[in-house]
């Protein structure tokens, strides 16, 4: 029987932005996988991404239990938090977020310092991850001399410096062209089927749905949909479809 | 091989790698640096700010110790352990006169090895054209071993200037205020003729009033005074004896007089000034409000520069990065600021020292007060990042993801 990697049970969220709180998320059941991909889509305001963030324990929920390999993380503090965040998560934003004071391989530097990694192996390490995902040649590239997609690279390279088992990804493909998203997917894709780890997108993107191993459509901040494919199709070939 | 099988073994060759170094952070300091040269303009209106705080506190500072150093100057330069005064005198260039039997009635005390003489009185000089000046006559006996003249050029001896009946000794930074242009120039004090015997070099004075040395007799003449006036016992103990127990003795036998250490006594003349007349503390108020200008220009720049990279903070807060991570960034970014602001501004007062050399009340730049000032400067900066700080502490990593 799989175990989930992240589960959350009866999550209720609301924001107290005025003078009604507005409730975000009603009575939320989820589990994610090692070894899947799954997409949160939903119309705006439907309330993924606060699921996302409540997932990636960046948001504690109003109500309801989150759990992270069987052991519940309310009582967890901020900064325990972000230990916890370190430890197993990688983030990838829609903005990327990248440091524009930094190189490439100094923003994904930036992961393993925070891991405590020393300087030279991080160098090392960080410049092999940014070969794996084609940036070969723009090591020492600042964000603002990179594409759109090469800098969704960064962000992903980033991502994985810390080796996460979970990678939480919010609108990967929102900035980028056909084949640059479709590209991204096919990484993430990637590091789901092969190396086991559980990722979870937040998408709008209708082109990558297809890819998914399992679809939670939101509406009203309820689950309106699950949907399970026996396992997405591989990218590659959408893009030989281009 | 494909991408993603190159992604994760590239990211597992790293989980699993045995000889991982672990060290602690040290990409904060490059992050910092960055931070600063980013935004050029910026950055070196930082510098100029904090350079200008520290030229401000250097020069305020620098004229603040020649302040003291002036007012107690001859004290601190007498070579005497203690000092008789008349009781009151609330520094140096204020005496008043005692009974010159003073000194016979300290040398028959236990422990006092010499006691001589020591006269301090200000005098009109009058220039050739007719314009007068006050000066501080100072009179010793020309053999003294006491508060004789700091400082004599090489070939001149006190005794031998000093013995000349009407010689006198000035010091060559007033001799131009004084109209003096050579040795033997004939001058007038209070309508008595003077001759300038030798110059000094150095020997500034707080007052603006020149110190005009003489033989005790010869300024009791200059004074018009017959009797045997004097202002102050300079006292040298005798090996061993301890201060505090001489005071106590001298005391006991002239009860009406003060007597100082040399320590106490230049300590009293500092505070005089410092504390009475609105100089000193109009000069540390200067100081302290260079020191807020610096500090408010800093804290708005490092504030700036937070604000313009806090969705990047976020994005560290999201990653799981500690707070602490975020403050050394900001804390570096300051301390970097303040080293190299403080460096310029410091090196900057050196230069207006220099320039300033000549000058009768230059300011003092000794090298701990520079390094005094680099550190707080640097502290300053450090203080100033506190504001960054409370925003930094206040960063939703959620806010990334908007």
């Amino acid at each position: 029987m799989k175990h989930a990697v992240i589960s959350a049970s009866g999550v209720s969220h609301s924001f107290d932005t005025g003078p009604t709180p507005v409730t975000v998320l009603r009575d939320i059941d989820v589990e994610v996988y090692a070894g899947e991909l799954l997409m949160l889509v939903g119309p705006s305001g439907s309330g993924k991404t606060t699921l996302l963030h409540i997932l990636g324990r960046l948001l504690s929920p109003s109500s309801g239990v989150v759990t992270l390999y069987g052991k519940s993380t309310q009582a967890l503090g901020e900064e325990e938090l972000a230990a916890l965040r370190l430890k197993y998560f990688g983030f990838i934003f829609q903005a990327y977020n990248l440091f524009p004071v930094l190189t490439a391989t100094e923003n994904v530097m930036v992961m393993l310092d925070l891991l405590g990694v020393s300087r030279q192996i991080a160098r090392e390490r960080a410049r092999e991850l940014l070969k794996s995902v084609g940036l070969g040649q723009r090591l020492d590239s600042f964000p603002s001399q990179l594409s759109s997609g090469q800098r969704q690279r960064v962000a992903i390279a980033r991502a994985l410096a810390g080796d996460p088992k979970i990678v939480m990804a919010d609108e990967p493909t929102a900035a980028l062209d056909a084949e640059s998203g479709l590209r991204a997917i096919e990484l993430l894709q990637m590091l789901a089927h092969q190396q086991e780890r559980a990722v979870v997108i937040v998408t709008h993107d209708p082109r990558i749905l297809q890819f998914g191993d399992r679809v939670i459509h939101l509406e009203d901040g309820q689950i309106a949909e699950r949907l399970a494919t026996p396992r997405g199709p591989s990218p590659l070939h959408a893009m030989g479809a281009l | 091989m494909s991408l993603g099988k190159e992604i994760g073994l590239a990211a597992r060759q790293f989980s699993g790698h045995s000889g991982v170094a672990w060290t602690r952070p040290s990409l904060t300091l490059l992050i910092a640096w960055r931070n600063l040269v980013h935004d050029r303009v910026r950055f070196a209106v930082t510098l100029v700010g904090i350079a200008f705080s520290t030229i401000l506190v250097g020069i305020q500072l620098g004229m603040l110790l020649n302040f003291l150093h002036t007012t107690s100057t001859v004290v601190d330069h007498a070579g005497a352990d203690l000092w008789v005064a008349a009781h009151g005198v609330p520094s140096v260039d204020l005496a008043t006169p005692i009974d010159g039997r003073r000194r016979f009635q300290s040398l028959a005390v236990e422990g006092v090895a010499v006691a001589e003489p020591y006269l301090l009185h200000f005098g009109f000089w009058k220039r050739a054209d007719g314009i007068r000046q006050i000066v501080i006559l100072i009179g010793v006996e020309p053999g003294a071993e006491m508060g004789l003249p700091l400082t004599l050029p090489a070939g001149q001896s006190f005794r031998e200037a000093l013995s000349s009946p009407d010689g006198i000794i000035i010091d060559r930074l007033y001799a131009e205020k004084l109209g003096v242009t050579g040795l033997n120039q004939l001058v007038e004090i209070n309508d008595r003729r003077a001759r300038v015997v030798g110059f000094t070099d150095g020997i500034r004075t707080f007052t603006q009033s020149p110190y005009v040395f003489t033989s005790l007799r010869n300024a009791r003449s200059l004074l018009g005074r017959t009797d045997n006036l004097i202002t102050y016992v300079l006292i040298r103990l005798a090996p061993g004896q301890d201060p505090a127990t001489v005071i106590e003795r001298l005391s006991a036998r002239m009860p009406d007089v003060d007597v100082m250490t040399s320590r106490e006594f230049a300590a009293n003349s500092q505070k005089y000034w410092l504390l009475t007349t609105g100089a000193g503390i109009s000069i540390i108020c200067s100081s302290l409000l260079a020191l807020f200008v610096g500090v408010v220009i800093v804290a708005q720049t490092l504030y700036a520069s937070t604000m313009d990279r806090l969705p990047e903070y976020a994005v560290i807060r999201a990653m799981g990065g500690p707070r602490w991570y975020l403050y050394k960034i900001v804390i570096e970014q300051a301390v970097i600021g303040g080293l190299i602001g403080s460096v310029v501004g410091i090196g900057a007062v050196a230069v207006l020292v220099y320039l300033g050399r000549s000058m009768s009340s230059p300011p003092l730049f000794p090298a701990w007060l520079a390094v005094g000032i680099g550190a707080v400067t640097v502290l300053m900066c450090v203080g100033a990042s506190l504001v960054s700080i409370s925003k930094i502490t206040s960063i939703d990593p959620v806010k990334v993801f908007r």
